[in-house]
């Protein structure tokens, strides 16, 4: 892998931010987008712009070919059985949304359960509450270990006869945790119940089968695995999808419009109200070229390889500390003893360094590391170790200026 | 290499503050609580004011943040201890205009250690750490 022939793709990458050249550690709020990306973009408004599923003229059904081709790259890249699986959305958000509005509320009673982790994204928590509460289900939480990792053996305990759904992310955004999304499938499966994977950190770096991990849901983002912001994908499976209702209503996804009462669209687009994010869908189907010109395996065994140095380098650092297991995906979260972490963003900034600080949307995990805030440097694909160095540099001279100033 | 423009935004009033806050802590008894958040970073404050005959007899904050939120919230107590409501509610106003780099009038009010954090306005993603207390203490003073 040429790291730096995919670095030059990135037109954002090449810029001096406060006198210093960019070094992006952002990406698991959103990774930076390839030119092929933004030009896939383009060209679809500056040639092809028009509604899809409408027109008889020819430019609608340009549209719609793009629209419905980038599905079928989302289905391959995902090796889902069929395109109607493939539910295109806002995002992440939305696709857990969808499923605990219309799957969660018309399948749950008083006495059921459903269960998460507490290293879950708000995204992956707050549906579910609410969905509780509507439902007087019970929310159930599978423990943590001490190193930010779940056990089967708690999975087993956690999940029963009652659970109906358990919803746990593919990889978590704060302590890079992979967990074994396959064989908690497995437990939810044996005990009755569907499972829901939260694949936005997941999807952008390591290779997704959703045939092989039998999850029922898988939802994530395109803007993470360097597709456009506003798109996403809600995977399911299709006897499950059939047996849902649409969340939204209106144009796109109706069959037959009465006075009193309308009929859906088949798969997917029932679960498409409303004109789709075209441009973006396109956007993401030039984003999965993208990746599969590099190949996913190379991307993961990769970013596993920048991890492992990360970890290395950053430990070498007095008074850091890193969360989370020592196997993990590609990112870090840590804190200067000290330092609040805001502090090292913006001296780190200072340096062309974008890391993110704060509770990254995980209040609960905040909590349960007993931290207010931390720092954490999440890489991709166009990161070399050169740019962990220079991290390494930042926070050495983060030290360095918060010892002096105090 | 060289830490001005950073040396703009953390001075050593600033550093001073976060390392030896005044009136942290709380005040006994039944006095008026505001609690407040910055729900994108964690940051938080509880702020108390002891109010009589419309001046500010005591304040006292707690809290969990950065320096420039901790530091802005001590410098806060600081200013508007003994002042009037209407007195803290002008100085409010003289901060905001200060972190959005306006020209201020600074000439009826001595906003004391406070300028140092005018540093704060070239940081745009920082200006609402500094912002924080001054805001629970706009809420305070509303309620009372």
């Amino acid at each position: 892998m040429d790291i730096n022939a995919i670095k030059e793709q990135f037109p954002v990458l090449n810029q001096e931010i406060n006198g210093h050249p960019l070094v992006y550690l952002d990406s698991s709020a959103t990774a930076q987008k390839p030119l092929s990306v933004i030009e896939a973009v383009n060209d679809y408004y500056r040639q092809d712009n028009s509604n899809v599923h409408r027109g008889v003229h020819t430019l609608g059904s340009r549209a719609t070919d793009k629209y419905e081709g980038a599905r079928e790259k989302v289905r391959r890249f995902i090796h889902a059985e069929s395109s109607a699986e493939i539910i295109f959305n806002r995002g992440t958000t939305t696709g857990i949304n969808t499923v605990a509005t219309s799957y969660a509320r018309h399948h749950l009673t008083a006495g059921d359960e459903i269960v998460i982790t507490p290293m879950e994204h708000h995204s992956n928590i707050i549906p579910w509450q609410q969905a509780a509460k509507a439902t007087n289900a019970t929310l159930k939480y599978i423990p943590l270990q001490s190193d930010g990792t779940i056990t089967l053996e708690d999975v087993r305990k956690t999940v029963t006869k009652n659970t109906k759904i358990v919803a746990i992310t593919h990889v978590s955004n704060v302590l890079g945790t992979v967990n074994p999304v396959k064989e908690v499938a497995k437990i939810a499966h044996e005990n009755g119940a569907i499972i829901l994977v939260d694949g936005a950190q997941g999807a952008p770096h390591i290779k997704v089968d959703v045939k092989d991990m039998d999850c029922d849901f898988y939802a994530f983002s395109g803007h993470k695995m360097c597709g456009p912001t506003g798109i996403g994908v809600l995977y399911g499976k299709r006897e499950l999808l059939e047996s849902m209702e649409p969340v939204e209503f209106g144009g796109e996804m109706i069959d037959f419009v009465n006075l009193y009462d309308s009929t859906w669209k088949e798969l997917p687009w029932k679960f498409e109200g409303g004109t789709p994010v075209i441009a973006g869908a396109i956007g993401l189907g030039a984003a999965i070229d993208f990746l599969n010109e590099i190949g996913m395996d190379k991307v993961a065994n990769y970013e596993h390889e920048l991890a492992d140095y990360a970890i290395e380098r950053m430990n070498t650092i007095d008074d850091i500390e890193i969360y989370g297991p020592e196997k993990r995906a590609a990112l870090v979260t840590f804190n200067l003893k000290g330092v609040h972490p805001h502090d090292t963003a913006t001296v780190l900034d200072a340096e062309g360094i974008a890391v993110r600080a704060g509770h990254h949307c995980a209040q609960p995990l905040m909590k349960w590391l007993d931290v207010t805030a931390t720092a954490r440097a999440s890489f991709y694909l166009y990161n070399t170790k050169e740019d962990v160095d220079i991290l390494v540099d930042g926070l050495l001279k983060t030290k360095e200026f918060f010892g002096n100033v105090f | 290499m060289s830490f001005s423009n950073l040396d703009q935004l953390y001075r050593q009033v600033i550093m001073d503050h976060y390392k030896n806050p005044r009136n942290k802590g709380v005040i006994d008894g039944d006095v008026l609580t505001v609690d407040m958040n910055n729900p994108t970073c964690g940051d938080r404050i509880q702020l108390q004011l002891q109010v009589e005959d419309n001046i500010v007899k005591d304040v006292k904050f707690d809290g969990e943040g950065c320096s420039i939120s901790m530091s802005s919230a001590s410098m806060m107590t600081q200013a508007i201890k003994g002042k009037t409501l209407d007195d803290a509610l002008q100085m409010s106003e003289l901060f905001s205009d200060m972190m959005l780099g306006k020209d201020m009038d600074t000439a009826d009010l001595d906003l004391e250690d406070i300028e140092a954090l005018q540093g704060v306005s070239k940081f745009p993603a920082r200006i609402k750490c500094a912002t924080l207390a001054w805001k629970a203490m706009e809420k305070g003073v509303h309620k009372e």
